[in-house]
C-alpha cells in the first residue's frame, strides 16, 4: 500500500511545458483610496511566471503570447482580480478590500471553507485575541471564549493543564478532544509545548461534523494553526513582551493559635479527654499560608518575522516563557523556549510546499498537589501554635497529626523536574491537478524526548510521617535487609526516567471543487490515513547519592554499596492507525448545502473482532437570507443549520483487548523478594470503540450589519463506553496489579443550548467598540451502566472516608452522594422527640434526613444517602469587550460557571489538625448555630460525607482586564518603528463566589473525582505590563 | 494524463478503504509474555506459583475480622468511619455493604483464580517437578477456598479454569460441603507429593498440608478424620515448640520450629494505602500499632483490632501469655525509664488501653518506605501449638481423654502455666483463646464450637455464623445468588 501512495505523491510532481513569443504589459495598481501599492502579486494565469509591484505600485511582464493570456492580481485583504490582456501592453488595476466577515475561512479538516458554507457547528478563535489573554497554554486561552466548549483548571501552578470539554463529559474515561495542530495530534499533557504567539487561529469543530476524524472525533476535535507570513509583503519584525508579579487569588481564613487553643480545648473536653492548652493565650501564631505563598514572577518575550515574496510566504518566530509558581516560587516553576518557521512557497505553478518546524524545550518544576500530602493541604491543617523554625533551625515537627507535614520544610525538601525537548513538523504538497482538482501529500512528525528527574534526600518531618525517608532527625539512612543478615544502608534516592515519543503520520488526499452551470457546485475530498505512534522509555533509581545533597542528584553519582538496591525499568508501545475518508458536498446555489462524511478507520487497540469501524456523518444548511422572498430587512443574514452523525473515540490503554501477564505475582521465599507472574487484566477479544451520536440544529443570524447571533442545540449520545467497571469476584481480577477487563457498557448523553453573540460598532470616528457574549447550557445524565452494576464508585471523602461520587444512571456524572442535612440537634429533647433515630446523636450534632422514611438513619447501607450535587455546572458563560479610543484601547474578558457544586475535602479530620475560621460559628450550646457542628474528640458521624460538606461552587471571574496605549505613527516615523502599543493588565482580579475553597475554577482529568477539593492550587492573581513593537 | 492519476489515487484509496491493511494494525505488545503462550517452559510454572503464592499476604485482613468479630477485640482506628466495615463487624450489624468482606472474596477469588491458571495448563509440557508445582498448586487453592467457606459458607466452585466475564454470571453457588470435598481432595493430593521439611522457607510442606487438612475435618466435625491427620503431623517430629513464648512473633525467629505454616512478608517494597494487596510487607503490624507513638521499642501506627478489657481480663495474671499477646499501653509507659518524654494518641475509632503485642508495629522491625504500612514479620497460620491443641480438641471428641489433656499441658507447659486437666472441652476451647489471642482464630472458633452466642455481644444465631455476601457481589455475578439467612 506504501508503494501505491508513493506512486501518487511522484506524479504529483509532474510539471508543464510551455513555448514562447514575448511581449511586455505594465501598469499600476491602487487601491479604492487611490493610493499606490507596492508588493502586489501579479501573475500570469497557468504559469509559473509573476512578478510584484514595486515600491511606487508599478509592474511590467512578459508575455509570450497575449491573445489568451489572462493576469491574476492578488494581494492579501483585497480582492483577487482576473484581467484578461486581450493584446493590451497597458493595464492599470484597483484593488478593492475584501471586507466580508463571512469568507472567513474555517478549517473543516482535510480542507477548509468560507464560514458562509459551513454547514456544521464550529467556532474560532483568532491568533490576536489568544495574545490579548496573556497566557501560557491554548487551553488557557480558550476559557469562555466558545460556546460548547468548558474549559476547567486541574491545576493553577504553572504548566498546569486544563480540562477541555466540548459538549461536555460523554464517557467516563478520556474526555479530551482531539487536538490537531497543523495536522499534528498533540495531547492535553503536550499543549505545554505550544506557545500560544505561535497560533494563528483555533477552529473548533463541536459537532459530528467532526466525524471526518472518525475514530478519535467523538470529544471534538480542535484545530490549531499556526503563523504564517503573506504574500507580497515586507520583512516585518514584531517583538512582544510582558513582564508581571503573581500572587494568590485568594487565602483561606484559618484559625490563630488562639482561637485554635480554645476551639482544641472544647473539643478534647466534649471527647472527654483532658484539654491539651493550659493557657489559650498564644498571640495569633503562625500563618502557614503566608510561609508557602509568595510574589513570583512571570514573563514572556516572543519575537518574529514574516514577510512574503509574490509565490514564496515564510514566518519565524522565537519565544521565551518563565514562570515560577506563587506556592513554592522556584520549585513549581514552568519555563520555554519556542522557535518556530513557518514557510509556503510554489514550487511551480502546480506545487505548492508548505512546511511547518516548531522546536520547543520546556522543564516544569512541581509540588506535590491537590491530595493528601500536598503541599496546600498541609498548610491548611498545619498547627498554627508551632513556629516553622525551632530557635535551633531546624523545622518545627507536626507530630501530633497523622499525615500532616510541615509544608515548607517539604517544599525545601522537594525536586522534582521535568523536561521535553518537542520537534513537531509538517511537509505537505499541494498539487493543483486542474481547476477542479488538487491532491495533498502531507507527512506530519511529533517527536518528544521526555524527562524526569526527582531526587528524595533523607528526610525527617517528625516522628511517625509517612513522609519520611531517615530512621530518626540525625537522618541516619534506615538500614535493608536484602539477604538473611545482609544489612545495607539506603540513603538519598534520585529517579531519573527518559521516554521519547514519536508520532508519524501520512495523509493523502484529493479535494474536488467544480460549479456546473453556476448554480450546482460540488465538492468532494477523499483520502487516506496512517498514524503511528511509538514510545519507550528508561527509568532508574539509585539510592546513596552522597552527602544527601542535590548537588550529587544523579544516578552516575550513586555510592550504593554493590548496586543491590539500585533498580531499572523500562517500557515501550506501538499504536497505529490505518483510515479513509470521503466527503461529498453540494451546493444548489448559495442557498442550499449538503454535506456527506465517511470514514473508516482502523485501530491497533482493539482486536481482531472489532478493528475496522464506518462514521458516517450527515449536515445541511440553508441559507434563507439568499433567498428571493426573503424580505426581513433588519437581518442581513439568516442561516439553519443541521447535522447528525457518528464518530468514535478510542482513548483506553493499548493491547486492552488481550491479557497480559502484567500483573503482580511477587512472594517472599527465603526472605527474598521473588518475582513472579500474574494475569493483570482478563482479556476481552470483543472491546471495540466508544460510538457517539450526535444532532445538532443550529441558527446563525445577523442583525443591522453589526450584531452576529448563533445559537445550536444538541444531543449528543454515547454508547458503549469504553468502561473498566467492577466485575465479579470470582473473575478473580483483583489480585495485586489487576484489574477488570475493559468493556464497552453505559450510555451517556449530553444535551444542550450554545448562544453566542458579537456585537461591533464603530459610532464615532475614533471609537471602536466590540463585545462577545457566550453563553452554554449542557445536561449531562448517565443513561445506563453494566448490568449488575448499580453504579461506579469514585473518589472517597476524607481519609479512608466513604465513597462521595459516582456514576450511575440517571445521574450527571461524577454527581455527589452522601447524607442530608437539616440543621442541627439542639437539645437532648429535640433528639428524643425525633421520630427518626440516629444513632449516636448528640446535642450539637448534625441532623441526617431519613431518605428511606424507615424511622432510623441506616449508617451501614446507602439506603439513607441522597443525591448532593454535582460538579458539571448548570451553565457556563464568556463575556468580553473591546473600546479603541484613539491611542486607548482598554479590553477584558468575564467567565462564568454557575450551579456546580464541590465537595471541601481539604479539612483532615484529625483531633490536632488546624481547621477553617467558619468553626468559630459552631454549635456550642442550644440556639448557637445551626450551621456548624459541634466539635468533638470523640466518636462522631459529622464528619461522615453530607451536605455539610457539599459547597456552591458558582464563581464569575474577570479573567482579564487590559489598558494598552498605541503610541501615534508619526513619532515613530524617524524610529523606522512602524507601531508600538505598551499596555498593562491584570489577570483574576477578581473573582466573585460564595465557594470557601482557594479556588472554585477546579477540576481533574478523572471525570469523577472532579468537584473534590484536597487543598487545589489556586489561580494567581497577575499584574503585568508589556509593549508589541513591530518594524 | 490527469484522468490517469486521479484514477490512480481513487483506486488506491478504494483499495485502501476495502482491504485495510490487516499486518499493519496486527500490532503484538512489544517484549511482553502473553497469558495465551505461557507455561511453555518450567521457570513459568515455578513464575505462575509464586504469583499464586502472593494472594495469602491478604492474611491481615482476615486476622482482623477473626479477632474484631469476636470478643476479642474492637475495630479502632483513627475514626468511626475508617475501615467502616471492620466497625460495623465489632458490632454485629454488618450487613450487605461492607468493602473489607468484600475484599476477603475478591482477593482468595484471586488466588483460586491464580491456581486455576496453573492447573488449566498443567498439560501444557512435561517436566521432572511439576508434581511439586501442582501439589504446591492444589494446596494454596484448598488454602484460599478454605478461606471462603469460612467466611461466607456456601461459594461459586470452579476448579481447573478460567472463567470468561458471560460465564462469570451463570455460576451458582456449591453447598459447602462440596468445597469441602475438593479442598480435601487438594490436600491429599498435596500432602502425597510435597516434601515433608521445606527446603525453601515460606513453600508448602507436607506438614502444613495435613495440617491444613486436619483444620478442615475439625470444621467439618470430622473428628476421627482430624484425629489421625493430626497425628502424622505429630509423629512426623518435623515440629516442635519454642521454648521462650515471648520470642514467636519477633523477625528473628521467623520460620521456626514452630512454623507450620507462615505467610512471608518483607520488609523491603512498600505500597500505598490506596493497596493493601499490593504490598509485600505484612499490613497489620503497623494498622495494629500504636496511635503517634513516640518512645522505645514500639514504632507508631494506626491503632487497629485493640483488645478488649474482656480479654485481657480472661487470662490469668500468672499466664506469660497475657502480657506477649496484649499490651497494656499505660501499664508500659509507666514501666519506662522517663514516662513523661513518652507520648502516644488515641483515636476516635475506639480506645481500649490495649494493643495486640504480637503482630504491632516494633522498632526494630520497621518496613520500607512507610513504617506505618508494612512489616516484615510473616504470619504464622499455622503454629504448631495450633496443631496440638487441635489434635487435643480431635481426640478429646473422639473420647480419648488423656491424650488430650496430655497435648493441652504440652502447650501450657511451653507457656510456664501449670498444667490442667481437661475435664470438659471448654478447658480445651478456653486453652485455644489464651494460646492464640491476637492471631484471627477467635471468631471462627467461636461459631463451629457454636459458643459465639454466648461470648459475642450481638451475635445472632443462625444468621452471624457466616457474614453476607456483598450485595454488589450478587448484582454483579447475575443475581442468582441468595443472600445468606438473616442478611
Amino acid at each position: 500500500m506504501m508503494n501505491k501512495l508513493l506512486l501518487s505523491l511522484t506524479l504529483s510532481a509532474f510539471t508543464f511545458l510551455a513555448f514562447s513569443q514575448e511581449i511586455t504589459v505594465s501598469g499600476s495598481v491602487k487601491n479604492e483610496k487611490n493610493e499606490t501599492m507596492p508588493y502586489v502579486s501579479v501573475k500570469v494565469k497557468g504559469k509559473n511566471t509573476g512578478v510584484l509591484t514595486d515600491l511606487n505600485g508599478n509592474y511590467s511582464v512578459k508575455l509570450v503570447d497575449s491573445t489568451n493570456v489572462f493576469l491574476i492580481f492578488s494581494y492579501s485583504g483585497y480582492t483577487k482580480q482576473e484581467i484578461r490582456v486581450a493584446k493590451r501592453t497597458v493595464i492599470d488595476v484597483v484593488l478593492v478590500t475584501d471586507a466580508q466577515v463571512l469568507d472567513e475561512v474555517v478549517a473543516v479538516g482535510y480542507g477548509e471553507a468560507k464560514s458562509k458554507e459551513v454547514t456544521g457547528a464550529t467556532g474560532k478563535v483568532k491568533g490576536e485575541d489568544i495574545e490579548k489573554l496573556n497566557v501560557s497554554r491554548m487551553d488557557q486561552a480558550l476559557q469562555g471564549q466558545v460556546s460548547g466548549v468548558t474549559i476547567s483548571t486541574n491545576s493553577g501552578s504553572p504548566g498546569g493543564a486544563s480540562n477541555i470539554r466540548i459538549r461536555g463529559i460523554s464517557t467516563f474515561g478520556d474526555n479530551d478532544p482531539l487536538i490537531l495542530v497543523d495536522g499534528v495530534v498533540y495531547d492535553s499533557e503536550g499543549l505545554n509545548a505550544l506557545n500560544p504567539s505561535d497560533i494563528k487561529s483555533i477552529n473548533v469543530l463541536k459537532d459530528a461534523t467532526a466525524g471526518i476524524y472518525g475514530v478519535r472525533a467523538a470529544n471534538g476535535v480542535i484545530i490549531v494553526e499556526t503563523k504564517n507570513g503573506r504574500l507580497n509583503s515586507k520583512p516585518s519584525i514584531e517583538y512582544s513582551a510582558y513582564y508581571g508579579m503573581q500572587s494568590t487569588s485568594k487565602k483561606l481564613d484559618v484559625l490563630n493559635a488562639t482561637e485554635y487553643a480554645v476551639i482544641k480545648n472544647e473539643m478534647f473536653a466534649f471527647g472527654g479527654q483532658p484539654m491539651p492548652f493550659n493557657n489559650t493565650n498564644l498571640g495569633v501564631g503562625t500563618d502557614w499560608q503566608d510561609t508557602i505563598f509568595s510574589r513570583s514572577p512571570i514573563q514572556s518575550q516572543n519575537i518574529s518575522m514574516s514577510g512574503g515574496t509574490y509565490n514564496t510566504k515564510y514566518s519565524l518566530g522565537l519565544g521565551y516563557y518563565n514562570q515560577d509558581g506563587i506556592v513554592g516560587g522556584d520549585k513549581s516553576n514552568f519555563s520555554r523556549y519556542n522557535a518556530r518557521f513557518n514557510i509556503s512557497t510554489d514550487l511551480s505553478t502546480k506545487l505548492k510546499l508548505n512546511s511547518v518546524l516548531l522546536f520547543s524545550t520546556e522543564s516544569r518544576s512541581t509540588l506535590p498537589e491537590n491530595g493528601l500530602g500536598s503541599v496546600l493541604y498541609n498548610t491548611l491543617n498545619a498547627m498554627p501554635d508551632r513556629p516553622v523554625q525551632l530557635a535551633d533551625g531546624t523545622y518545627s515537627y507536626l507530630e501530633e497529626v497523622n499525615d500532616i507535614i510541615n509544608p515548607v520544610a517539604q517544599i525545601k525538601n522537594q525536586y522534582n523536574w521535568n523536561t521535553a525537548d518537542k520537534f513537531v513538523g509538517k511537509e505537505e504538497f499541494v498539487y493543483t491537478i486542474n481547476d477542479n482538482f488538487t491532491f495533498t501529500n502531507r507527512f506530519n512528525y511529533n517527536y518528544a524526548l521526555v524527562n524526569a528527574k526527582v531526587f528524595s534526600p533523607l528526610v525527617w518531618y517528625g516522628n511517625g510521617k509517612y513522609a519520611n525517608t531517615a530512621l530518626n532527625a540525625d537522618l541516619e539512612s534506615p538500614l535493608v535487609e536484602i539477604a538473611d543478615n545482609v544489612f545495607l544502608e539506603r540513603g538519598a534516592a534520585v529517579y531519573e526516567e527518559k521516554s521519547s515519543y514519536l508520532d508519524l503520520t501520512y495523509e493523502s488526499f484529493v479535494n474536488y471543487d467544480r460549479t456546473f452551470n453556476t448554480v450546482h457546485r460540488v465538492k468532494g475530498t477523499a483520502g487516506v490515513s496512517i498514524f503511528q505512534r511509538k514510545g519507550n522509555s528508561l527509568n532508574g533509581t539509585a539510592y546513596n547519592i552522597p552527602n544527601n545533597s542535590l548537588d550529587f542528584a544523579d544516578i552516575s553519582a550513586n555510592t550504593a554499596q554493590g548496586g543491590f538496591l539500585n533498580n531499572t525499568g523500562s517500557w515501550e508501545f506501538k499504536e497505529r492507525l490505518l483510515s479513509a475518508f470521503l466527503r461529498a458536498e453540494y451546493a444548489y446555489t448559495s442557498r442550499y448545502l449538503f454535506s456527506m462524511i465517511l470514514r473508516r478507520d482502523g485501530s491497533s487497540k482493539f482486536g481482531g473482532n472489532n478493528r475496522y469501524g464506518l462514521f458516517p456523518t450527515g449536515s445541511a444548511a440553508w441559507l434563507i437570507s439568499d433567498e428571493k422572498f426573503y424580505s426581513i430587512k433588519f437581518i442581513d443574514y439568516f442561516k439553519l443549520r443541521v447535522s447528525y452523525g457518528v464518530s468514535g473515540n478510542d482513548q483506553i490503554p493499548n493491547f486492552a483487548y488481550r491479557a497480559l501477564l502484567n500483573g503482580e505475582g511477587v512472594y517472599v521465599f527465603d526472605n527474598v523478594i521473588t518475582q513472579g507472574a500474574a494475569i493483570g487484566r482478563p482479556a476481552n477479544p470483543d472491546l471495540r470503540w466508544e460510538t457517539t451520536r450526535q444532532f445538532n440544529a443550529g441558527i446563525d443570524l445577523t442583525f443591522w450589519k453589526k450584531l452576529d447571533f448563533t445559537t445550536n442545540y444538541f444531543i449528543k449520545n454515547t454508547n458503549g463506553l469504553l468502561f473498566q467497571p467492577e466485575v465479579t469476584a470470582i473473575l478473580g481480577s483483583y489480585g495485586p496489579g489487576g484489574y477488570p477487563p475493559i468493556i464497552n457498557a453505559g450510555n451517556v448523553s449530553n444535551k444542550g443550548i450554545e448562544v453566542e453573540l458579537g456585537y461591533s460598532t464603530n459610532p464615532k470616528k475614533n471609537l471602536k467598540a466590540d463585545f462577545n457574549f457566550n453563553f452554554t447550557s449542557i445536561t449531562n445524565k448517565v443513561k445506563s451502566v453494566p448490568e449488575g452494576v448499580d453504579y461506579i464508585p469514585g473518589a472517597s471523602f476524607g481519609v479512608g472516608g466513604d465513597i462521595a461520587t459516582r456514576f450511575q444512571e440517571g445521574y450527571e456524572i461524577g454527581y455527589f452522594f452522601g447524607y442530608q442535612t437539616a440543621g442541627i440537634y439542639q437539645t437532648q429533647e429535640e433528639i428524643d422527640a425525633r421520630p427518626v433515630v440516629q444513632d449516636g446523636a448528640q446535642p450539637g450534632d448534625l441532623i441526617f434526613v431519613d431518605q428511606n422514611g424507615d424511622g432510623i438513619i441506616n449508617f451501614n447501607d446507602d439506603s439513607d444517602k441522597t443525591y448532593l450535587g454535582s460538579p458539571i455546572p448548570d451553565f457556563t458563560m464568556g463575556f468580553s469587550f473591546n473600546f479603541k479610543y484613539k491611542a486607548f484601547d482598554l479590553g477584558g474578558s468575564i467567565y462564568s460557571v454557575i450551579g456546580q457544586e464541590i465537595i471541601r475535602n481539604y479539612e483532615r479530620q484529625q483531633p490536632y489538625a488546624n481547621q477553617l475560621a467558619y468553626v468559630i460559628d459552631r454549635w456550642t450550646g442550644p440556639g448557637t448555630s445551626n450551621e456548624n457542628p459541634r466539635l468533638t474528640t470523640g466518636p462522631t458521624k459529622n464528619t461522615l460525607f453530607s451536605s455539610y460538606y457539599v459547597e456552591n461552587g458558582s464563581f464569575a471571574r474577570l479573567r482579564n482586564l487590559q489598558l494598552g496605549f498605541t503610541v501615534p505613527t508619526k513619532l515613530l516615523k524617524k524610529l523606522r518603528i512602524e507601531s508600538l502599543r505598551v499596555y498593562a493588565v491584570a489577570n483574576n482580579l477578581l473573582t466573585l463566589t460564595k465557594y470557601k475553597g482557594f479556588d472554585p475554577d477546579i477540576s481533574s482529568s478523572n471525570a469523577l473525582s472532579a468537584g473534590v477539593d484536597y487543598g487545589f492550587y489556586p489561580q494567581a492573581k497577575t499584574f503585568m505590563a508589556g509593549i508589541q513593537l513591530k518594524f | 494524463m490527469k484522468k490517469i492519476i486521479l484514477q490512480l489515487i481513487i483506486l488506491s484509496a478504494v483499495v485502501v478503504a476495502t482491504q485495510g491493511c490487516k499486518k499493519y494494525l496486527a500490532v503484538d505488545p512489544p517484549y511482553s509474555q502473553d497469558a495465551e503462550n505461557f507455561f511453555e517452559t518450567p521457570e513459568d510454572y515455578d513464575r505462575a506459583l509464586t504469583g499464586a503464592y502472593d494472594l495469602l499476604q491478604s492474611s491481615f485482613l482476615s486476622l482482623w475480622i477473626g479477632e474484631i468479630a469476636s470478643d476479642n477485640s474492637i475495630a479502632g482506628g483513627e475514626s468511626v468511619n475508617d475501615s467502616q466495615g471492620l466497625h460495623q463487624i465489632d458490632l454485629m450489624n454488618h450487613g450487605g455493604v461492607n468493602v473489607e468482606l468484600r475484599n476477603i472474596l475478591r482477593w482468595n477469588y484471586a488466588g483460586v483464580t491464580r491456581a486455576n491458571y496453573i492447573m488449566e495448563n498443567k498439560d501444557n509440557i512435561e517436566f521432572s517437578g511439576k508434581e511439586k508445582i501442582l501439589a504446591e498448586t492444589r494446596f494454596l487453592r484448598a488454602y484460599y477456598y478454605f478461606e471462603l467457606v469460612k467466611f461466607f459458607g456456601d461459594v461459586p466452585l470452579i476448579i481447573d479454569k478460567r472463567i470468561g466475564i458471560d460465564e462469570a454470571t451463570q455460576i451458582e453457588r456449591s453447598p459447602k460441603s462440596e468445597v469441602y470435598a475438593q479442598i480435601e481432595a487438594d490436600l491429599q493430593y498435596a500432602a502425597g507429593i510435597l516434601d515433608p521439611i521445606a527446603t525453601v522457607q515460606g513453600r508448602a510442606t507436607k506438614g502444613a498440608a495435613l495440617s491444613l487438612l486436619g483444620k478442615v475435618y475439625l470444621y467439618q466435625n470430622k473428628y476421627a478424620d482430624a484425629a489421625a491427620t493430626f497425628d502424622q503431623v505429630i509423629a512426623s517430629n518435623a515440629y516442635s515448640l519454642v521454648a521462650n513464648y515471648g520470642d514467636l512473633f519477633q523477625v528473628n525467629n521467623e520460620n521456626s520450629s514452630e512454623s507450620v505454616f507462615s505467610v512471608q512478608y518483607s520488609g523491603l517494597e512498600g505500597g500505598s494505602y490506596g493497596c493493601l494487596i499490593c504490598l509485600e510487607g505484612n499490613a497489620a503490624p503497623g494498622f495494629q500499632g500504636i496511635r503517634q507513638y513516640n518512645g522505645p521499642v514500639y514504632g507508631d501506627g494506626n491503632s487497629y483490632n485493640l483488645p478488649t478489657q474482656s480479654l485481657y481480663d480472661a487470662f490469668s495474671p500468672l499466664d506469660a501469655r497475657r502480657n506477649h499477646s496484649i499490651l497494656d499501653i499505660d501499664a508500659f509507659i509507666a514501666a519506662q525509664p522517663n514516662p513523661e518524654t513518652i507520648s502516644y494518641a488515641i483515636g476516635a475509632g475506639g480506645h481500649t488501653g490495649f494493643y495486640n503485642n504480637k503482630y504491632i508495629k516494633r522498632l526494630g522491625e520497621l518496613g520500607l518506605p512507610d513504617n506505618d504500612l508494612t512489616s516484615p514479620l510473616n504470619y504464622m497460620a499455622i503454629r504448631y501449638s495450633d496443631v496440638l491443641l487441635m489434635a487435643a480438641e480431635a481426640h478429646y471428641l473422639n473420647g480419648n481423654t488423656s491424650l488430650a489433656q496430655q497435648l493441652v499441658n504440652q502447650v501450657r507447659g511451653r507457656a510456664g502455666v501449670q498444667g490442667v486437666s481437661v475435664n470438659s472441652i471448654n478447658v480445651i476451647y478456653k486453652e485455644r483463646r489464651y494460646e492464640f489471642a491476637g492471631e484471627g482464630h477467635r471468631f471462627f472458633d467461636l461459631v463451629r464450637t457454636g459458643q459465639a452466642a454466648t461470648f459475642i455481644e450481638g451475635f445472632q444465631t443462625g444468621k452471624n455464623e457466616i457474614f453476607p455476601l456483598p450485595q454488589v457481589e450478587i448484582d454483579l455475578a447475575g443475581g442468582n445468588w441468595s443472600q445468606n439467612p438473616g442478611y
